[in-house]
């Protein structure tokens, strides 16, 4: 970079070319008024408060750039007068209620008056300006138009930042102001509720709703999704009052979505569990710990291996999941140990080990906007991973090809992309369409494929029958555009592929994650920054219960347990089972362990040789941390009857949810603020949550209740720890991919797995010069298949389900007071075709039924669906009564939710 | 989309630079800017929605609410606003029932404020389509619109 001299206020100074006079001026201390600057965003030279004077010339310093030689005064007469004049005029016209104003002592136009020194009494006799009423219609924020300076922070933030681009400036003249489309309501317009805005005004117009100054912070991770956003929890007293993004953290660098910045409250909700439950004739009823902690260790106690089923919480820490995963199988001697990912990524996980030996996120979020062609199929990121959206965004602005496959028109298709509108379940024909247009134009990565790849020639010939023709008139996707997104994706380099339930939600879904892989691998796609696999995890630390073993199939590591010998390839690592022995110093269960679906549904088909198909029910206890199984679980009528048909079930949460009401005990645990330990979000980083405040009541963090009660069952020894350091410490001995991580190297580094040792720096980009594990990608023959359930008279609609933008889930966010204002209400979207043949109109209530169940909702008509499907939000109205838990994918066991036959009756 | 925008649309190129023109042409076939349409404007010129209403509230010459059969503009330029065109206005709003700015629901009248229309001598002055009435008082209001019920 190239330095200038000049000089400012008489002081000689160094400033690098390209940065304006106010920015030199600021970094000297020298101080210039200025409002409508802010350093994140574009200089627009609005306020003109900017004004110096350069031989003889005034110019606006925050657009002006610097020059050699250049002589600037900050403060001759003619600025100050100018100044001064400007400053008056917008005081004048704003309301002067300082005292009372939120932003008191933190405002700019105060700033400026003190420094300007603004004349009261000239002041006074200018006319005062006319009150507007304060907006307080939205729940997160209030808008005192009456105090807006029109500085276009706010405008340029949505526009720059966010790019939602949901406000400008409206109207003209004295009638000015800042408004959305139609000038409604922020919360009726395209705003996210992000707060970016907010946090940048620089005066009292924009202020968030009841907020107070905190007396600490405590540096954390947001609790939400995966994507893993840093924040800090103002803290005063023993309670939180605000969250502030963490600037200087890499994934999200200050910005948080409207979970991450309003979403908290639930921590201090009055709903929360706060002591103990046992079930006294048929009603739950306060307790004890002495007393639930025996009763719980003589009942469940008594259950050993196939007997007794174990859930882990992916929104617990590393720590406690870890914990969950030893539990189950040194105290319960069970491998019937299971998680929520077995709903959603665990056709991914365990689909790509054969594969490309890890199905890690291949690249740091950071590193998304390095990527040229941004690949979008099967999920929506601006709603359910929304500063990962964010990213994309960016990315897309500037110069990056998006192409987005999906049913729905997500908010992504607001940026110039390629569509790909494909039926639900029609994935892999589509993908494979993709592939094979790959082949035939010769758009390969030929060394790459010779040089780190196996079994291409394989995969090669079963596309041979398949053609483009096919890849239609399966998809409903023109051929042409197939072709299309092909030579996009294929020629635009480095390239991420992003997924998420859209793709894993199906009795075939490791195919799709197959087809998926195989696209990276033929087009070299893999081992460099920017460029490979983006599968977004869900839950805050999905990521953490797969890799901690909360799963039949391994032990903590990815380490495999008997009967999970699924992959030849992986001969050396048939089964840990003599490794865990020795180090958790007991002998372990023989008998493969079931997953979540099959836990409730032993009946379902697909995973496993027939022989497993249609197993009888032997679970008759279970013992479940933090999971709403009763909601999320397909078919979930069967779950609610299996717990009820239980003869002791334990659930251990921070709320009262549907599944801990049918418990016989319930624990109260403390929630993300209220403990330490860690969480590893969706690309693999591996990141610290500290306490904030004391849990509410009598609950306990769930690390201490699961070593209490492995205490009282007799396995003190093996579950003595003095605080989650310690678990870390035993997880790094014994799971290689965490071997380098230790509670004091997370304090000042960015960790990735796999990090081997001390002297490792963790994993940025996975795969670099050789895949993981596997050390050679492997290619495997693909044939589309059809979903089991198909749409038929009775049931001719497509139902498919996915998240909305304020709502995480359900339990959470349902006790965040403002969050169903936004948009959290239930709806079933309907195409408008579809809708007019019904006779139906947005609003209207409806009946939704499935060859399983029913359920009313309101209908909401749109262009934004294809005909012949309809979408339905997985939050609230328990959308999993109609879902279908009979078929499940052969290698991840997630079952079919994703394409669900129903048919729309007016209600 | 309604045939008539996808016709106008049709014969821009869908540059940002023409988002005047076609503003106009769309108001000139509704009558006023209604949303949907400027939202399908927003989709062609490939800009945000909220800066499609931006510049389309940013001249006067548009309007957002179906326009009445015949049009009311209240001079609030200074003479008439010495005289009086405010309490003018008000009595207008009251008897019509609406704001300035909107439409009555009959759809007889649409309501404006106006800047001087240069028959300042007979301040305060009201014109519907092209009358001009002068030096008119609050009470007579109500007579002024009979002529056109
Ligand atoms: S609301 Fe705040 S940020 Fe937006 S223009 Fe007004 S003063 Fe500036
Ligand atoms: S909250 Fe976010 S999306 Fe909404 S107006 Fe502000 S910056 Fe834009
Ligand atoms: S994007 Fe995810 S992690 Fe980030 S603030 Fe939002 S919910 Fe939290
Ligand atoms: S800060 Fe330069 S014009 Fe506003
Ligand atoms: S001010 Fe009303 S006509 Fe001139």
């Amino acid at each position: 970079m190239t330095q200038v001299n000049l000089t400012i206020d008489q002081l000689d100074v160094m400033a690098e070319e390209g940065t304006t006079i106010l920015q030199a001026a600021l970094a000297n201390n020298i101080y210039i008024p200025h409002l409508c600057s802010h350093p994140e965003l574009r200089p627009a030279g609005i306020c003109r408060l900017c004004l110096v004077e350069v031989e003889g010339q005034l110019l606006v310093s925050c657009s002006t750039a610097v020059a050699e030689g250049m002589v600037v005064q900050t403060a001759t007469l003619e600025v100050e007068k100018i100044r001064r004049l400007a400053v008056e005029l917008m005081v004048a016209e704003h309301e002067r209620t300082c005292l009372s104003c939120g932003k008191n002592n933190d405002c700019k136009l105060q700033e400026i008056c003190r420094f300007v020194g603004v004349d009261e009494k000239r002041l006074a006799s200018l006319q005062p300006a006319e009150r507007k009423l304060v907006d307080s219609s939205h729940p997160f924020i209030t808008k005192d138009e009456s105090k807006c300076v029109l500085c276009g922070i706010c405008v340029r933030t949505c526009r720059e930042i966010q790019g939602a681009e949901a406000i400008d400036f409206i109207s003209r003249g004295y009638a000015t102001k800042i408004g959305t489309f139609g000038a409604r309501p922020l919360q009726e317009s395209n705003c996210e509720a992000c707060g970016e805005c907010v946090i940048r005004c620089p005066v009292g117009a924009l202020l968030p709703r009841g907020f107070a100054r905190p007396s600490r912070e405590v540096e954390t991770i947001c609790p939400f999704c995966g994507t893993g956003c840093g924040l800090f929890l103002g803290v005063r007293g023993d309670r939180i009052v605000s969250v502030r993004g963490n600037p200087g953290h890499t994934t999200n660098r200050g910005r948080l979505c409207v979970k991450g910045r309003f979403g908290w409250t639930f921590v201090h909700s009055q709903e929360r569990l706060k002591t103990p439950l046992i079930k006294r004739k048929g009603r739950l009823e306060e307790a004890s710990w002495e007393e639930a902690l025996e009763l719980v260790t003589a009942k469940l106690g008594r259950y050993r291996g196939e007997e007794v089923g174990v859930f882990a919480s992916a929104k617990t820490t590393n720590e406690e999941i870890y914990l969950t995963s030893k539990f189950a199988r040194v105290v319960l001697k069970t491998n019937n140990i299971a998680n929520v990912a077995h709903l959603c990524h665990a056709n991914t996980v365990r689909g790509l080990l054969p594969v490309t030996g890890s199905a890690g996120m291949t690249v740091p979020v950071w590193q998304i906007k390095e990527a040229a062609c941004l690949f979008v199929t099967g999920c929506n990121p601006t709603e359910a991973h929304p500063i990962i959206g964010l990213e994309i965004r960016q990315a897309v602005r500037s110069g990056a090809k998006l192409i987005i496959a999906n049913p729905r028109e997500i908010p992504l298709c607001r940026l110039p992309h390629l569509r790909l509108p494909l039926r639900p379940g029609t994935d892999l024909a589509l993908l494979l369409g993709i592939a094979k247009t790959i082949l035939e134009e010769k758009l390969l990565d030929e060394a790459f494929i010779a040089e780190r790849t196996l079994n291409f020639d394989t995969f090669k010939a079963s596309l041979e029958k398949f053609s483009l023709a096919e890849a239609e008139a399966v998809s409903g996707v023109p051929a042409e555009r197939i072709r299309e997104a092909a030579r996009l994706y294929a020629t635009s380099k480095p390239a991420l592929i992003f997924w998420s339930m859209g793709i894993t939600q199906h009795s075939h879904g490791h195919k799709n994650v197959w087809a998926l892989a195989h696209l990276a691998m033929m087009t070299g796609n893999y081992g460099k920054a920017g460029a490979g696999v983006a599968p977004l995890r869900g839950h805050n630390n999905v990521q953490g219960a797969t890799d901690m073993g909360a799963t039949p199939a391994w032990y903590p590591g990815y380490q495999l347990c008997p009967g999970y010998e699924l992959y030849p390839r992986f001969g050396k690592f048939a089964s840990s089972k003599e490794k865990f022995e020795a180090a958790w110093g007991c002998e372990l269960p023989e008998t493969p362990g079931l997953s979540t679906v099959k836990q409730f549904n032993p009946r379902a088909r697909g995973w496993g040789g027939p022989e497993m198909w249609d197993l009888p029910q032997k679970i008759k206890a279970w013992y479940i941390i933090g999971t709403d199984l009763v909601n999320s679980v397909a078919g979930s009528h069967g779950v609610r009857q299996n717990l009820e048909a239980a003869e002791f079930v334990v659930v251990q949460d921070i709320f009262l949810t549907e599944t801990a009401k049918l418990a016989h005990v319930v624990l109260p645990a403390a929630s993300f603020a209220e403990k330490d330990g860690t969480f590893t979000a969706t690309d693999r980083r591996v990141q610290r949550i500290r306490r904030a405040v004391t849990p509410p009541g009598l609950a306990w963090p769930d690390w201490r209740i699961i070593c209490e009660l492995a205490g009282r069952m007799g396995y003190g020894d093996k579950f003595a720890y003095q605080d989650p350091a310690q678990i870390m410490e035993e997880i790094a001995s014994v799971v290689p991919l965490y071997g380098g991580i230790s509670y004091g190297r997370l304090e000042k580094e960015e960790l990735r797995w796999p990090c081997y040792g001390q002297e490792h720096g963790g994993t940025p980009v996975l795969h670099v010069d050789r895949f993981l594990r596997v050390e050679k990608g492997e290619f495997w023959p693909l044939e589309y298949e059809l979903s089991p359930e198909l749409p038929d008279e009775e049931y001719p609609l497509v139902m498919t389900t996915g998240r909305l933008l304020p709502h995480f889930h359900y339990n959470m966010t349902a006790k965040v007071e403002g969050i169903e204002a936004l948009g959290g209400k239930d709806f079933v979207e309907i195409n408008e075709e579809d809708a007019a043949a019904l006779q139906l109109k947005s609003g209207d209530m409806v009946r939704l039924v499935s060859r399983r169940g029913s359920l009313l909702s309101r209908a909401k008509v749109s262009k934004a669906i294809l005909p012949g499907v309809v979408f339905k939000p997985i939050h609230k109205g328990a959308v999993n009564l109609l879902t279908s838990a009979d078929f499940i994918d052969p290698m991840g066991t997630t079952p079919n939710t994703k394409v669900c036959p129903v048919r729309l009756e007016k209600a | 989309m309604d045939e008539r925008v996808k016709n106008i649309l049709a014969s821009f190129r869908g540059h940002r630079s023409e988002i005047i023109p076609i503003l106009q042409a769309v108001q000139h076939e509704f009558g006023y800017l209604p949303e949907q349409e400027m939202k399908e404007i927003a989709k062609f010129l490939r800009v945000p929605e909220s800066q499609v209403y931006g510049v389309a509230t940013f001249y006067a010459q548009f309007y957002f609410t179906p326009r009445g059969k015949h049009e009311i503009k209240v001079c609030l330029g200074t003479a008439c606003h010495v005289r009086g065109a405010n309490k003018i206005l008000d009595a207008l709003e009251r008897e019509l029932g609406i704001c300035c700015g909107e439409t009555t629901s009959d759809a007889l009248f649409s309501l404006e404020k106006v800047a001087c229309v240069g028959s300042c001598a007979l301040a305060p002055v009201v014109m519907i389509d092209d009358n001009v009435y002068g030096r008119l008082e609050t009470k007579k209001v109500k007579e002024v619109l009979g002529k056109y019920a």
